[in-house]
């Protein structure tokens, strides 16, 4: 069987850099295709839903009735914050390397509350039901990191 | 949200069609005390399982714990022998991503000598010659070459030894 030996289980435990990744690329379709062309236009488009009311971001079906929607509405790039986290640690891989809030911002013209940064600079400046407004990155890419909101 | 590194086509005119959303998930690994020990054998050439106190099987790679009696190993390792008997085999004519052995290649399961779980590894061989309860011993990469790694063994090889009894490999098919 071998010979037994004692160890020294006090060793400390060997570690290793693992790197898992998900190297997702999807097609966005007629509708999203056009939302982030939009962005990439410096344009934030919603989608006008069955009762009249304009969702932002778009969607291809409407949630309620299932019917196919089509008809694009730019919206003014402004809005209400409704509520809010504050993330004063950044991981890596968020959006912006300084402490930012992540807001729900109903957008004037539109009925949904839309998930996105706040850069507020600091966790005092933000408040439920402030004023925001978008500002576009130097350079748009087609991408949702292609703006942040910012107090108005 | 969390795909912060999305990106579309650039800005050409032509509308934006793809959306890149990868998931990067950064782990640091650690291997544990038992796993740790068994690895830092391995850098020496040595492979070590240990022993399970209620029934005296015993595993190989060496763990922390019996999966079947839930009782802890403690330090008692047992150092099993490079060599070992093949209880089963399969011949691989599909390529694997991330394997890039040429095929057909051989993979077997292992017996080791004084182990009672089985290792899964590759068989330099010819496909006619391998058989159940051939004898076989691992081919170890360089001697500077090793590592805390399982990789300091490349794969296992034929020897010069009469075939196993099918009753010293048959519970482990």
């Amino acid at each position: 069987m071998g010979d037994e030996r004692d160890m020294n289980t006090a060793e400390r435990a060997l570690t290793a850099s693992h790197t898992l990744e998900y190297t997702y690329k999807r097609s966005l379709g007629p509708i999203l295709s056009r939302f982030f062309t939009g962005l990439r236009d410096r344009k934030l488009f919603g989608i006008r839903r069955a009762d009249g009311t304009v969702m932002v971001p778009p969607r291809e079906y409407d949630p309620d009735t299932g019917q196919a929607l089509d008809e694009m509405v730019e919206l003014p790039g402004e809005g209400v914050v409704r509520s809010w986290s504050w993330v004063a640690q950044p991981r890596p891989q968020q959006p912006l390397d300084h402490p930012f809030a992540y807001a729900l911002v109903q957008v004037d013209g539109s009925e949904t509350p839309f998930l996105h940064v706040v850069d507020a600079g600091d966790e005092a400046n933000m408040e439920t039901g402030m004023r925001v407004r978008i500002r576009w990155a130097g350079e748009t890419a087609g991408a949702i990191t292609d703006f942040v909101f910012v107090p108005a | 949200m969390n795909a912060h590194d999305t990106s579309g086509t650039e800005g050409d005119g032509s509308p934006v069609t793809v959306l890149r959303a990868p998931i990067v998930l950064e782990y640091e690994y650690s291997a544990g005390q038992s796993a740790s020990r068994f690895l830092r054998a391995i850098a020496e050439g040595r492979l070590l399982g240990q022993r399970c106190p209620v029934d005296g099987r015993v595993y190989f790679p060496s763990r922390g714990s019996c999966p079947q009696h839930a009782v802890t190993f403690g330090d008692e390792v047992v150092e099993l022998s490079d060599k070992g008997t093949i209880v089963t085999f399969s011949i691989v004519r599909v390529p694997s991503k991330n394997i890039p052995l040429e095929l057909p290649y051989i993979t077997v399961n292992v017996l080791l000598d004084g182990a009672d779980t089985i290792l899964m590894h590759v068989l330099d061989a010819d496909l006619d010659d391998v058989h159940m309860g051939m004898r076989v011993q691992a081919v170890w990469k360089p001697r500077e070459e090793w590592t805390t790694s399982t990789e300091n063994i490349l794969f296992f090889r034929p020897i010069d030894e009469p075939d196993a009894d099918y009753d010293s490999y048959k519970e482990h098919i």
